[in-house]
């Protein structure tokens, strides 16, 4: 087990190295950063000296791979390459262009988002279930039609739909919780309510549709037929072998988000206001500062990779066949 | 001439598109095992509904494909012809009526007056602050007394135009509906019937009113919400072009050659896949944007530039989408590649390429249908969250994702500017629905597994 999640770990290695070049590709081949520095002062009437002085403050100004310049192990390591893509390695993110750091910001505003994702998440997935172990349980009635044929209705709505109907009911008619905000503590209890209620809401249809799949899929294999020629009773049938069976595709799905719940709700977060990573992202893209998405693609990328390594040993704990070697 | 034509990148792809479905279907159509299973997908009612319902909005879509420059009034007679700048398409020029009736501001759906309080003169002198009678809303109307007969009386003429061309629509489709008894005729009418129900009173109305209400500036919303349906279909469709050719390639040449192929396929596409997709839509959308905003001599004008970054995102969704299908391809060609003829292919000598594309790839073309179909209804909603976010279409482009934007500034305001919003909702709503339901069909149709037998696996799955 150990020798397997150390040489997973080790796989890992080669996909952060390409996640790393496509980034660095992407935000410093493509554009060079002499557009970058156009683009943040103003595209017409600015000096060379200004763009010259952007760059020199962020340590833009050093050559992109190779630093002929310098001396030894400086050629490679006094270079934008080095300081910008490989320190993020080592979780350096370097400034905003606030000149706030980026770590630190990281740092606290990862709870917001965590203690919004998690309860969405959490929550989802019970009732996701429920619902579609429902329509399985009368699979091939008028329930379980109107039911897929709801799920459908529900998922072909857009997300800010959701998102902008529910603050206009929930808020602003029915005046029970703030349209948005946040503070820490208990108080964040109610500015969390509504955006929880909206993400449950608005997963159900993709959810319970594709659980349902699942199960139905889980009830055509012949274990089912026998434990139904045992006598078993139709419920005990549906939770003691449909329901543990289709676990493991669900987990398939649901753990690899798990490590990327740290890194929160891009929309939800700035229509309710929280601040999270996900607002966080938002301001930065809109702002076009680029050291914070830079940040922002490299944690998710391993957030990512730590889902799929979380996966694979989530197997053996609910499937014994599964044996990691 | 009294326009020139312009034919915009994302306009041309289109048509190429158009033109490359049309042969598709020509070259199905003439082989029985190809039509049989678009046969099956159109025998059910839920695809024949929504396939009307994707038919109107294509012709919206495909009319607002023709572009023109409408040639400026000559100053003097030696002058050269000039055209103006304006990009219009022929959609505008059938809807030149409701683009031209442009309000102050706000204005609610079927309003006479405007939204806001205005400083107004007075017939008798003097001046006082009232909500002033639209420009062009209901300004027919001499009394505004008259206002619900003459609305009440607009709707019954649009429901019997409707009628009528329903109607006509039947009777049309009565030889049709001998040739292909399968087809579920009553339910296609039922759709049909549904869909003029909406339009044809909405159309009647539009003619003096604003019906769906005008938004800030004051242009009309339910121009907009056509105008939108373009740029929906174009993310729809042209993301395809990018991500098939990509997709097919690397998803078949991991599972037939396998060994170090595979390798390096499966390492890009675990690679792309790990970022997450929306950062990744957004650094590659911001990197154009600085493109795009550094190099303004390649951009004439502003629907150039527009049409520029349309086609850019559509490029950009392509180049990470194609993991997906990629992925499903390469575990069926790895399935397929142990099987006995391809086998037998190999010891008869047959050349990579050719069993590649002759066997390999039209046995798993049912899965490049099925995920390009269930694709599109995605695409159009991550549209609307991208354009909300900043990193989706220009701002200048009309898509539902910059109606809602627009839209949601006004949130705070009291009352609220709903019309905006429910409109671009509502179009998408029933747009994304179709394509779903659509998408279902075509996966039951395809199915391997739903052919054997001629009944479905799961019963159920059908709905």
């Amino acid at each position: 087990m150990l020798a397997y999640v150390v040489r997973r770990t080790l796989y890992a290695v080669p996909i952060l190295v390409g996640i790393n070049l496509v980034t660095f590709a992407l935000f410093f081949f493509v554009n060079t950063p002499d557009d970058m520095a156009r683009m943040q002062l103003g595209v017409k009437r600015v000096t060379p000296e200004a763009i010259a002085k952007w760059k020199a403050d962020r340590g833009y100004h050093k050559p992109l791979a190779w630093n002929a310049a310098a001396a030894g192990a400086g050629r490679l390591t006094d270079t934008i390459f080095f300081e910008k893509s490989v320190r993020l390695f080592a979780l350096d993110f370097g400034r905003a262009e606030d000149n706030r750091d980026i770590a630190r910001e990281i740092g606290t505003r990862m709870w917001p988002s965590l203690a919004l994702a998690l309860p969405v998440f959490l929550v989802g997935i019970a009732v996701n279930v429920t619902i579609a172990l429902g329509m399985a349980f009368f699979r091939a009635t008028y329930l379980d039609l109107w039911g897929v044929v709801l799920c459908v209705a529900m998922m072909s709505v857009s997300s800010l739909f959701y998102i902008i109907g529910g603050q206009y009911l929930v808020s602003k008619l029915w005046h029970l919780v703030p349209i948005s905000g946040y503070e820490g503590g208990v108080d964040a209890l109610k500015f969390l309510v509504l955006p929880v209620l909206i993400g449950v809401v608005s997963g159900v249809g993709a959810g319970g549709r594709w659980y349902r799949t699942l199960f139905l899929e889980e009830m055509g294999k012949d274990y089912v037929r026998t434990a139904r020629a045992k006598g078993l009773a139709e419920s005990v049938v549906m939770f003691r072998h449909v329901l543990r069976n289709a676990l493991i595709p669900i987990l398939t799905g649901v753990v690899v988000v798990i490590p990327l719940l740290f890194m929160g709700s891009l929309i939800a977060e700035s229509f309710f206001g929280i601040p999270g990573l996900g607002s966080y992202t938002i301001d930065a893209i809109q702002a076009q500062d680029f050291a914070v998405v830079r940040a922002m693609v490299f944690i998710g990328s391993v957030l990512y990779i730590l889902g799929l390594l979380l996966t694979d040993i989530s197997y053996t704990l609910v499937d014994p066949r599964v044996r990691l070697s | 001439m009294p326009f020139l034509p312009v034919a915009l990148w994302t306009d041309r792809l289109i048509w190429l598109l158009v033109v490359a479905v049309a042969l598709f279907a020509w070259y199905c159509s003439r082989r029985p095992h190809l039509a049989a299973p678009w046969a099956r997908v159109l025998r059910s009612r839920a695809a024949a509904a929504s396939a009307v319902f994707l038919a109107a909005y294509l012709l919206v879509g495909l009319l607002d494909s023709f572009h023109y420059r409408p040639r400026l009034p000559v100053r003097a007679a030696d002058a050269p012809q000039a055209y103006s700048v304006e990009v219009r398409s022929v959609l505008d020029l059938a809807l030149a009526p409701l683009r031209n009736r442009v309000e102050k501001t706000y204005s609610a759906p079927l309003a006479t007056r405007l939204y806001q309080k205005e400083q107004v003169e007075l017939p008798g002198g003097g001046s006082a602050r009232e909500y002033p009678r639209l420009r062009h809303g209901g300004a027919h109307l001499r009394d505004e007394g008259e206002w619900a007969a003459d609305v009440a009386r607009r709707a019954l003429l649009g429901l019997g135009f409707g009628a009528a061309v329903l109607l006509a629509a039947a009777i049309g489709a009565r030889p049709l509906r001998r040739r292909y008894p399968g087809v579920p005729w009553g339910a296609a009418l039922c759709a049909l019937g549904a869909l003029l129900a909406l339009a044809g009173p909405l159309a009647a109305l539009a003619a003096g009113y604003h019906v769906l209400g005008t938004d800030r500036v004051g242009t009309d919303v339910l121009y907009q919400a056509l105008k939108s349906i373009r740029t929906s279909l174009v993310i729809g469709t042209l993301t395809t072009l990018i991500l098939l050719p990509v997709g097919i390639g690397a998803g078949i040449a991991a599972g037939y050659f396998k060994g170090r192929v595979d390798d390096a396929i499966q390492y890009v596409y675990t690679t792309l896949n790990s970022i997450p997709g929306v950062l990744l839509i957004a650094a590659s959308v911001l990197m154009v944007q600085v493109y795009v905003d550094t190099h303004p001599a390649l951009f004439p004008t502003a629907a150039e530039r527009a049409d520029f970054r349309l086609l850019a995102l559509c490029a950009i969704l392509g180049a990470i989408g194609w993991t997906g299908l990629a992925r499903l391809l390469r575990g069926e060609t790895l399935k397929l590649s142990e099987l006995e003829y391809i086998q037998a292919a190999h010891a008869f000598g047959v050349s990579h390429a050719r069993i590649l594309g002759r066997h390999i790839l039209p046995n798993v073309a049912h899965i490049v249908i099925i995920s390009l179909v269930l694709d599109f209804s995605g695409l159009v909603l991550a549209e609307a969250v991208l354009s909300y976010i900043g990193v989706g279409v220009d701002p200048s482009t009309t898509s539902f994702g910059t109606m809602i934007n627009a839209a949601r500034l006004e949130m705070a305001r009291e009352p609220m500017v709903w019309w905006s919003l429910a409109a671009a909702f509502a179009f998408m709503f029933v747009l994304v629905l179709a394509a779903n339901l659509f998408a279902d069909a075509v996966r039951d149709g395809f199915d391997p597994r739903v052919r054997v037998g001629g009944a479905p696996a799961a019963p159920a799955g059908a709905a």
